[in-house]
């Protein structure tokens, strides 16, 4: 930077006008940095979800698709026959559910211990960090494979130890939905201590030491002292889990081969899946998937508010 | 741990935490420990009633069958083109696009930010139905194309809102100072700000990497009937069958699977958990 010397007058001034300098360039240079990102964007993303809502108001079946037969519309014939079908219902339900079931304890764990990692020396701390760092990075699949050969009824060590013998856990609904909860807890609690530890770190340590020392419990202190300092990053911990596991797919799909005996264990996702190409009912598949995105885009709305009420600037 | 920060005086109740932190973490580790000891296990020993936590005979056999019988090498090496090609073409577009929204001002700039953000809330699975349809008009069914076009699409939203804070932290200064001496503007972009943001593009890729990598859905969708376009989620349930699982080869094929993204959290760790800090805080 040796053109520093002959830089023309007020050098300050011009390194702290924040709003951009008028550099002769046309204003279309943003557009023309965005163009490829709103391009694919807008191609591969806002396009299909255009065609997603058209297709669930089509009548759309493997007629339509390969057979040739004119496609009709049919208004909000697919949703009226989603919601007056128990099954739906019930999936939905299930889902919901499920997913509630999935934050809840994921957040709790995480929480839990991201308070006990502030009390232990760094040696047990960095063993865990680095466990929790592999079931993070386990992809879902082999997650799903490794949880299911772990409790399997002939050769799982799981109920070998806890004296179960052959108990089936995928056969009952209820216990093949607790074991992919199993699963889902055990590879999301990391994100959730991580960020969640990484957030009372930066919570001035005299302020813990002065409730400790007034004979505050470590629950009390979690409640009181914690949890409100953290309340923006427990806001996005929780809408990130509430958005992931309210379209869990593949832990359903591999730990409950499909869904499930008899669909005993389906949630919306792999329900839309098995409509659309498993029985090529294109336009009730989009209809779920419609229903999915709209209470995702409440939740997101929801979020988004709290992100104003926080301040942030964007 | 400083001493500062040990606002717990009480010794006896450390200890029960630490005993209680090591415990958890065994519990943890335990499903990883025993994948990779079952894909060392010899077929015996999978097949028994009384599985052991520790094998005295490690064998390589199940990786061979897995390698040999189920062309895993190829699978693998898939998998490895569209997570390569989606971190890279991503990286690079969502680099263009966090400058523009953070260094230049310009009409519908917050509203192109929100809808980053309730882009990224799209449950992407949704969308199986209508891409299947949108990739067979292009015919790229059964091609990699079919997962690395749509995986480039959905981890721009997050790229990019994440880069912002990268890009943000680099001084405004700096621009005018490449301003003056000169450089110009694609110059100044490529010479002095990717660099710069280098660490967070690194940090950034680890999601998408991760997102393609595990990508199950549309790799069951859009590959229908190429087996030799398949990915290693799909070739690992080959393996699932009726009554006879090949539980030795499913380990095998799942520890392959599972290494390389372990490898790249490791590499990245630090960077991962600062740079998320940064997405939360920011």
């Amino acid at each position: 930077m040796t053109t520093q010397l002959t830089r023309p007058a007020e050098p300050l001034t011009a390194a702290v006008r924040t709003p951009r300098t008028p550099r002769r360039t046309s204003p279309w240079t943003p557009w023309l940095y965005l163009l490829p990102a709103l391009a694919v964007l807008g191609g591969l993303l806002v396009y299909p979800v255009y065609q997603l809502g058209l297709i669930s108001f089509l009548e759309y079946t493997q007629a339509q698709v390969s057979g040739g037969e004119p496609t009709s519309f049919q208004g909000f014939g697919n949703y009226t026959e989603l919601f007056t079908d128990p099954q739906f219902r019930q999936v939905l339900l299930a889902t919901v559910l499920f997913a509630a079931a999935c934050v809840v304890t994921t957040l709790a764990v995480g929480c839990s211990l991201a308070v006990l990692l502030t009390r232990v020396r760094a040696l047990p701390r960095l063993v865990l960090m680095l466990a929790a760092l592999g079931a993070w990075a386990t992809p879902a699949v082999t997650g799903s494979t490794v949880w299911v050969f772990l409790f399997d009824p002939d050769f799982g060590p799981v109920n070998r130890l806890l004296g179960l013998g052959d108990f089936s856990w995928t056969y009952g609904r209820y216990s093949a939905f607790a074991l992919v909860l199993l699963e889902v807890v055990w590879c999301s609690f990391p994100f959730v201590m991580v960020t969640v530890y990484a957030g009372i770190k930066a919570i001035p340590s005299e302020v813990l030491e002065a409730a400790a020392l007034d004979g505050a419990s470590q629950w009390r202190i979690w409640r009181s002292v914690m949890a409100p300092v953290l309340r923006p990053i427990l806001v996005v911990v929780t809408i990130q889990s509430i958005i992931w596991d309210f379209k869990l797919f593949t832990q359903i799909y591999v730990m409950t081969n499909g869904g499930g005996i008899a669909g005993q264990n389906l949630v919306l996702n792999v329900y839309a899946y098995q409509k659309a190409f498993a029985s090529s009912q294109y336009s009730l598949g989009s209809a779920i998937g419609v229903v999915m995105l709209l209470i995702l885009l409440a939740v997101t709305l929801v979020y988004l508010r709290l992100l104003r009420r926080q301040g942030e600037e964007l | 741990m400083t001493t500062s920060r040990t606002y717990r005086i009480r010794r006896p109740g450390r200890l029960v935490a630490e005993a209680g932190t090591l415990l958890v973490a065994a519990a943890v580790a335990f499903p990883l420990y025993w994948m990779v000891l079952s894909a060392l296990k010899p077929a015996g020993e999978i097949q028994s009633t009384h599985p052991r936590p520790w094998t005295l005979s490690p064998s390589l056999d199940s990786f061979r069958r897995v390698f040999e019988q189920q062309d895993f090498g190829r699978y693998f090496l898939n998998s490895l083109t569209v997570a390569g090609t989606v971190v890279l073409a991503s990286a690079l577009i969502a680099f263009l696009a966090a400058t523009a929204v953070t260094r230049f001002r310009f009409r519908f700039r917050t509203t192109l930010l929100v809808m980053f953000l309730v882009a990224q809330m799209v449950p992407v699975e949704a969308l199986t139905i209508p891409l299947f349809f949108l990739m067979r008009d292009f015919g790229q069914l059964n091609t990699l194309g079919s997962l690395i076009l749509p995986h480039i699409a959905f981890s721009l939203p997050f790229a990019i809102w994440m880069l912002r804070g990268f890009v943000k932290a680099v001084p405004e200064a700096l621009e005018e100072q490449a301003q003056i001496d000169g450089a110009s503007r694609t110059r100044f972009l490529w010479q002095i700000l990717f660099p710069l943001v280098f660490p967070g593009l690194v940090a950034t890729s680890v999601f998408s990497f991760i997102s393609t990598w595990n990508d199950f859905l549309f790799a069951k969708s859009f590959l229908i009937s190429d087996t030799s376009q398949s990915t290693l989620p799909m070739a690992l349930l080959v393996f699932f069958k009726p009554d006879e699982n090949d539980w030795g080869g499913i380990m095998a094929g799942s520890t392959v699977m599972t290494i390389p993204v372990l490898v790249f959290f490791v590499l990245v760790q630090r960077r991962l958990v600062s740079g998320l800090g940064g997405a939360v805080k920011d």
